[in-house]
């Protein structure tokens, strides 16, 4: 709030030391620029030279041999993509199927892990709680240990006579073979209903090669154990973004809310749940870019199986890559998962925006 | 004044980064298929997949006595995933000298000139078991020289096998005699035959019924009453509860579920020794070849060969690598080393009587038959493969049939 006067002060400059004024501003922006000229050169050598590169080598027919950018590397023009969305074949198929793999695991983990972090950052933000230090590195623990490994655990743990089935066999749950069970949980879930067979409407109709009610499958047991190791992992991360953003709360805010008598819930839910939108962005969107990228997991655990239902698109395109020799269709798979990710990122802000303006 | 500058700057950027791609594009060796070739001493660059520890040592020595020997430099790479870095290396324009090919891998290697066919130039090549030139052939050339190989057998619980009143005359030779003995020992309670559920076990039962996936000339033949007939027999079997996929036992393999004794028989190839040897000491058993189908003995076969990169600049050096190491006595020296069966037919008699208990694997060799050669299969096989975990309850026909189509889209025929 500048005062009138203020304004006057420093309203009508004489010419000469305007010029001067942005004479120094250029130098200033030419100084900026050369400060963070070495951290876009290696932006631009180590990420969008890259990504070019990859983008061109989608438009082509390139064999896997010497470099894809000689003049005798046939061009393709869009037919790789449209391999992937008109063409009826094993790669559309395998494809899409990895999509809605991961549709459920994104519709399941992201809200999953946010919802985790959040509850684990406001228990350990607690004032008077016994062990606070210890409780916040324990729940950090999972995200900074190697991925390779924990997927190991895990796969000792969710084996059919593992621990997890020992557990729930105490309270006579009879559990599955966990990664051989390709049964998805929707299609369980209408079996134990009643329905055995599935109805003709689903099956002989569909989408992009997969009829409604393979779409319609949800998770497989076997995605998620998966599923449950990955918001176990990742939530310790988010819990810090979480806790700092706690932490940054003016203590007064919070005090003045108690003295207009807001209970508990209603501080959480009307003080401290606004003030944390931001973070809640930056959760939700990491989560979501995360996830969507889902490959070390699928790599060390089930390589895809059992019946494709852990396939991911990240580990699709690996395998098209690198078994099948396919680099052209599998630079362009990547480059599908990237405009999946950045339409479903920018459907996410506009979501968070039109409640903020409410 | 900053909101006006920020575009032009985007744009500055990609040109920036376009001009770089272009360089960098320049940057790759964009040398013909075949370049120039250099005589005298060579330092070649050998990229292997061990198996172990024991193989690694082995090779590095062999590499390095011939490298004195004939006066040059071998520097041997053991690959942690030989399929990703030799995709990099043949991107990049630097491939290996020489590196272990699977005999699954031929067909795209080969289909795309990356390989230096150079089988006709090879010493003895007519030594070499016929099933293993067949494998490392691609439209009529032999590749690559067979490097060793392993065959399926069935390996029998013997403790169990006697548990159950079984002798040694009552050894399965045929289908109907595995079927009976599987149903004897199904009524002592114990699982007869575990086996990992994938074509690499299963289709034995479809060479025995005489059935293939590709045929020589390289066309898809999966969809054939023959295919259709081992189905159906290993379904049979599935079914009555005489045959359990390993996956369904709680265990990563067949020789899993062999040593922990959950089945008395399962099918595997002669790795399996070393793993009973270090994780199931205690287990005695004995090797079977395959019981014969209806159309007569088959089991399947795994090879690897001495892959030479056609952008190699050392041709000459290194088929005299591959001949020094595909010779009799350092293919047996190998066998010693790490358990496996030297390729050439000269061999034979010498392996026999250091490795008896092997006879079956070997007796193999003669109706061998090798993984299916023809390029950019691996989706279209590891489709088969999950189509495969399912086959108790899904008809074998419509398996066939989705596995034809998909062959017939990835060969373009």
């Amino acid at each position: 709030m500048a005062t009138p006067v203020l304004t006057a002060a420093a309203g009508p400059a004489p010419a000469a030391s305007r010029r001067g004024r942005r004479r120094a501003r250029r130098r200033e922006s030419l100084a900026g620029l050369l400060f963070v000229s070495p951290a876009i050169l290696m932006l631009v050598l180590f990420l969008l030279v890259p990504i070019l590169m990859a983008f061109w080598v989608s438009l082509t027919k390139w064999t896997g041999q010497g470099s894809p950018f000689t003049p005798g590397v046939p061009f393709a023009g869009g037919s790789n993509y449209a391999d992937l969305f008109v063409r009826n074949g094993l790669e559309r198929t395998d494809f899409m199927t990895s999509v809605r793999n991961i549709l459920y695991y994104v519709l399941l983990v992201v809200p999953l892990q946010t919802a985790l972090a959040l509850g684990l950052a406001l228990v350990v933000n607690r004032r008077r709680m016994v062990g606070r230090t210890f409780f916040r590195t324990a729940f950090y623990f999972p995200s900074v240990t190697s991925s390779v490994a924990i997927s190991i655990v895990f796969l000792f743990m969710f084996t059919g006579g593992g621990a997890i089935n020992a557990v729930l066999s105490v309270f006579g749950i009879r559990g599955p073979a966990w990664f051989s069970d390709a049964d998805g949980i929707v299609h369980l879930l209408l079996s134990r209903l009643g329905l055995h067979t599935p109805p003709a409407a689903l099956t002989s109709h569909g989408l992009l090669g997969l009829s409604w009610w393979e779409w319609l499958s949800g998770p497989s047991v076997a995605m998620c154990a998966i599923i449950a190791l990955v918001v176990w992992t990742t939530s310790g991360t988010f819990m810090l973004m979480f806790l700092a953003a706690l932490q940054d709360i003016p203590a007064e805010v919070v005090e003045s809310s108690m003295l207009d008598g807001a209970s508990r819930r209603q501080r959480l839910r009307y003080v401290i749940l606004p003030m944390l939108r931001p973070t809640m962005f930056l959760v939700l969107t990491l989560g979501l870019i995360g996830s969507w990228q889902v490959f070390d997991q699928i790599f060390v655990m089930s390589k895809g199986g059992p019946d494709k239902t852990t396939l991911s698109p990240a580990y699709v395109s690996y395998t098209t890559g690198f078994a099948d020799q396919n680099f052209p269709a599998a630079a362009a798979m990547a480059f599908v998962l990237f405009a999946i990710i950045v339409l479903m990122t920018l459907a996410q802000r506009r979501l968070l925006r039109e409640r903020r303006s409410s | 004044m900053s909101r006006h500058r920020r575009p032009l700057a985007g744009v500055a950027v990609l040109a920036g980064a376009l001009l770089l791609a272009a360089g960098c594009g320049s940057g790759f060796n964009s040398g013909s298929p075949t370049s120039d070739q250099q005589s005298g001493p060579a330092d070649l660059q050998i990229m292997i997949a061990s198996s172990g520890d024991a193989e690694t040592a082995a090779v590095k020595r062999a590499a390095a006595s011939w490298a004195t020997s004939s006066g040059n430099k071998a520097t041997v790479i053991p690959a942690q995933n030989i399929d990703q870095q030799l995709g990099q290396a043949f991107a990049g324009s630097k491939p290996p000298d020489v590196f272990y090919l699977d005999a699954a891998k031929v067909a795209d290697y080969a289909s795309v000139g990356a390989l230096w066919a150079y089988g006709s130039r090879l010493t003895d090549a007519d030594d070499f078991y016929p099933t293993l030139r067949k494998a490392f052939t691609y439209q009529g050339t032999l590749y690559c020289a067979p490097k060793d190989f392993s065959t399926l057998g069935l390996e029998i619980n013997t403790a169990m096998w006697s548990r159950a009143g079984l002798t040694d005359a009552d050894i399965p030779t045929t289908w109907d005699q595995l079927r009976t003995v599987a149903q004897t020992l199904k009524n002592k309670g114990m699982l007869p035959l575990a086996v990992s559920p994938t074509h690499d076990r299963l289709d034995a039962f479809l060479a025995q019924a005489g059935g293939q996936i590709v045929n020589t000339s390289g066309k898809p033949v999966a969809d054939t009453p023959q295919n259709l007939r081992g189905l159906q027999y290993v379904q049979g079997l599935l079914k009555d509860g005489l045959l359990a996929y390993s996956s369904s036992l709680d265990t990563g393999w067949g020789g899993e579920a062999f040593g922990k004794a959950k089945a008395v028989m399962t099918i595997e190839g002669n790795w399996i020794d070393g793993a009973m040897k270090s994780d199931y000491p205690n287990v005695q058993y004995r090797i079977a070849p395959l019981p014969a189908g209806p159309a007569g003995a088959a089991t399947l076969e795994f090879t690897q060969c001495w892959g030479i990169s056609a952008k190699s600049q050392h041709h000459t050096q290194a088929l005299a690598f591959v001949d020094a190491m595909t010779a009799v006595p350092q293919q047996l020296a190998f066998a010693k080393a790490f358990g496996v069966i030297p390729s050439r037919q000269s061999a034979q008699a010498t392996y026999v009587k250091d490795f008896p208990a092997d006879k079956a694997f070997l007796a193999g060799a003669p109706h061998g038959v090798g993984p299916v050669n023809a390029p950019k299969v691996d989706s279209v096989l590891s489709d088969y493969d999950s189509q495969l975990t399912q086959l108790a309850t899904t008809d074998p026909k419509s398996i066939l049939q989705r596995l034809q189509s998909n062959l017939a889209a990835a060969l373009g025929s």
